[in-house]
């Protein structure tokens, strides 16, 4: 993973200005009258068996951003091509056969899983729908797949609600899991459950990545969860990928000022070490209006003059880190 | 410390539910003092009872089944679970006053934020309508909110998350209180605008000298507030101490798991610690024996047989855990006799 240079068959997923926009309705027949632009031209790669984390905060379009990846939403442009194949406006059966190969966890597992359906049948569902086999001739292979996500055996014979939160989650894992694809976006499968619980979810993501040679696509609010999960790592704002680079290098040496004030934003679990904060002026602006220039620049603290007229471009500042600012162009 | 410097003080607090003919406690023996112009931060998981005990103190518990079985509550030395609900009301809002998590549910949607702040003024004071308009929108100044002439005239949903967790700290510091009670004020809000919160409610915090009780469950924002923490399990206090010795020198097992299941920045590791399993519900807490047993890593056979008790390792740093000698019940006892 570490190669220096990547070679086109490593890259599992490959993003390229993808764009969604959803339109807002009004007036007397309901016409269109604008666009709220939720993923506004980003462009990443995912390379196989890496873990790419999505981090920003709520309204920046990082879930929008999976969904579409995913093909759950119509992009409104742009190109996503998986595993050399161009994804972009499949539709019908072909998207059909593509998505056992991507697979989803989603964020509450309360509202996730069907309350009236044995976790047996959830698990072995996917499955069923591929025309793997009948449930009866499954089960072997679910109990299997319960197993492996630390779930007990007779978790098969039970309904949803007679499990906690980080159990639920495992469930949707195991799910996830039994068409054994080869991508997994995780949108914010943590952020519902407690600390302990939160850790437990994390240390199995992270080791059954290795066992079933997983990429994911992390995405999450919490950027100290994203970097211990991640290899790479992008922040997202306001529909926009402002700075992507190798975790670590994100963490010790980031670049664009969004970057810096999330960071420094974090509570550290730290008394003796109180660092002086970025603290942003003013809320994240509507998408529906975004700011000319630079969506970041009406709470940036380096704005200059010419970020309200020209919107950077993500641009090399050296290898594995890009960033979108004008300070670095 | 001497004693004119409590604020608060709960003494073997027990607040439970009726639940089908029993009652289930929620919180359980807890203690702990708050001092004048102090932050304590109360962490634990939830189901810890965290939220409980503070509506225990603010007597907002849901009227048809929860109550306070035992214990005291003492405010500036007056204990004020016998008060009655008009009594109650003259100290809600004046000299204890409260902030939610969901900044959304806590404020009226119907009414203005200018209606809204006034309310509070017009019930603890005794100034005019005009001045107390005035006074509205001089708080909503003094929490950052620079239209606040223009905000009194709106509605709530016309603010985002981080603007109404302002109205609502504007709301709670109106009439100066002297404990400044917060459950999780900024759960639902994102980092760079929980950053501003909080740096909102340490400066009130200083300039208006009032003491404030922060229930959280993240332990990031503990380090940042804390003087001292009260670290709750299973609605016990299974630890407390000043915040330097909470995250340098943990004693309890819980406490200890909870500082190793956060993944932090500065490291990388390659695995979490855990805690196996979740936190017993109100109905499955064993009845003998540590709370914790289940799930602790240090558990001994004598965990599940002997109930421990918050004992003193040091001045000023008291754990619940029979690791410690100090919480031994049996041991107590024979000190007594």
């Amino acid at each position: 993973m570490n190669q220096a240079k990547t070679k086109q068959s490593d890259i599992l997923l490959e993003v390229k200005e993808l764009k969604k926009y959803y339109p807002v309705r009004g007036g007397f027949f309901r016409k269109k009258i604008g666009d709220v632009k939720a993923v506004d031209n980003i462009s990443l790669e995912l390379k196989k068996g890496e873990t790419f984390g999505l981090v920003g905060e709520s309204g920046c379009g990082k879930s929008t951003a999976g969904r579409t990846i995913t093909r759950l939403f119509k992009p409104t442009g742009g190109k996503i091509i998986f595993d050399g194949q161009d994804i972009t406006n499949l539709g019908g059966s072909q998207l059909r056969s593509i998505r056992q190969d991507i697979q989803m966890v989603f964020q509450d597992p309360y509202a996730s899983l069907n309350p009236k359906m044995m976790v047996g049948s959830i698990v072995s569902e996917p499955l069923v729908n591929y025309g793997k086999g009948s449930e009866r001739k499954l089960k072997a292979e679910v109990m299997d797949l319960l197993q492996k996500v630390g779930l007990p055996e007779d978790a098969y014979y039970k309904y949803p609600h007679e499990f906690s939160g980080g159990q639920r989650q495992r469930i949707g894992i195991a799910r996830a899991l039994a068409l054994k694809p080869k991508l997994i976006v995780a949108d914010e499968p943590v952020s519902a459950l407690d600390v302990s619980v939160q850790s437990q979810v994390l240390n199995l993501l992270k080791s059954l990545q290795e066992e079933f040679d997983l990429t994911l696509l992390f995405i999450a609010h919490d950027l100290s969860v994203v970097k211990h999960m991640s290899d790479r790592i992008g922040v997202m704002y306001l529909g926009n990928l402002v700075e992507i680079a190798e975790a670590d290098e994100m963490y010790l040496n980031p670049k664009h000022p969004y970057t810096k004030a999330l960071i420094s934003a974090i509570p550290q679990p730290d008394p003796r070490n109180k660092s002086e904060r970025i603290i942003l002026t003013g809320d994240v602006p509507s998408p529906q209006n975004p700011p000319t220039g630079c969506p970041f620049h009406p709470r940036c603290p380096e704005a200059m003059p010419e970020c309200s007229a020209k919107k950077p471009q993500l641009e090399e500042v050296n290898e594995e880190h890009r960033v979108s600012c004008l300070l670095y162009q | 410390m001497s004693n004119n410097d409590k604020l608060l003080e709960i003494k073997n607090l027990h607040t439970g539910f009726d639940i089908g003919g029993k009652t289930y406690y929620a919180v359980k023996d807890v203690s702990f003092d708050v001092n004048k112009k102090e932050v304590v931060c109360i962490v634990g998981e939830s189901g810890c009872g965290k939220s409980v005990m503070s509506l225990s103190i603010m007597d907002l518990l849901p009227k048809h089944n929860g109550k306070i079985d035992k214990g005291q509550i003492l405010f500036q030395g007056k204990d004020i679970v016998p008060l009655t609900t008009n009594e109650m009301n003259n100290i809600r809002g004046k000299d204890i006053s409260m902030i939610f998590q969901e900044p959304m549910t806590a404020l009226n949607p119907v009414l203005t934020i200018g209606f809204q702040m006034d309310e509070v003024l017009l019930n603890h004071t005794r100034i005019s309508k005009e001045e107390v308009r005035k006074k509205s929108i001089s708080l909503l100044k003094q929490v950052g909110i620079s239209r606040a002439e223009q905000i009194v005239h709106e509605f709530p949903h016309q603010l985002s998350g981080g603007m109404r967790q302002r109205v609502m700290i504007a709301m709670a510091i109106a009439c100066q209180p002297q404990l400044l009670i917060a459950d999780e004020p900024t759960t639902a809000l994102d980092v760079t605008v929980q950053a501003q919160i909080l740096e909102l409610i340490k400066q009130i915090q200083e300039e208006v000298g009032m003491a404030v009780m922060l229930i959280t469950h993240d332990l990031g924002v503990v380090a940042e507030m804390a003087d001292r923490v009260v670290v709750m399990y299973a609605g016990q206090v299974v630890e407390q101490s000043d915040v330097d010795r909470i995250f340098y020198d943990p004693k309890h097992p819980y406490t200890k798991a909870l500082l190793g299941s956060i993944p932090r920045l500065e490291e990388k590791i390659e695995v979490l610690n855990t805690i196996k399993g979740i936190v017993p519900s109100l109905k499955n807490m064993p009845e003998t024996g540590c709370r914790f047993a289940d799930r602790c890593p240090e558990a001994m056979p004598e965990c599940r047989t002997i109930t421990p008790e918050l004992g003193e390792t040091e001045k000023g740093h008291a754990v619940r855990c029979i690791l410690y000698d100090t919480s031994r019940p049996a041991e107590k006892a024979e000190v007594q006799s």
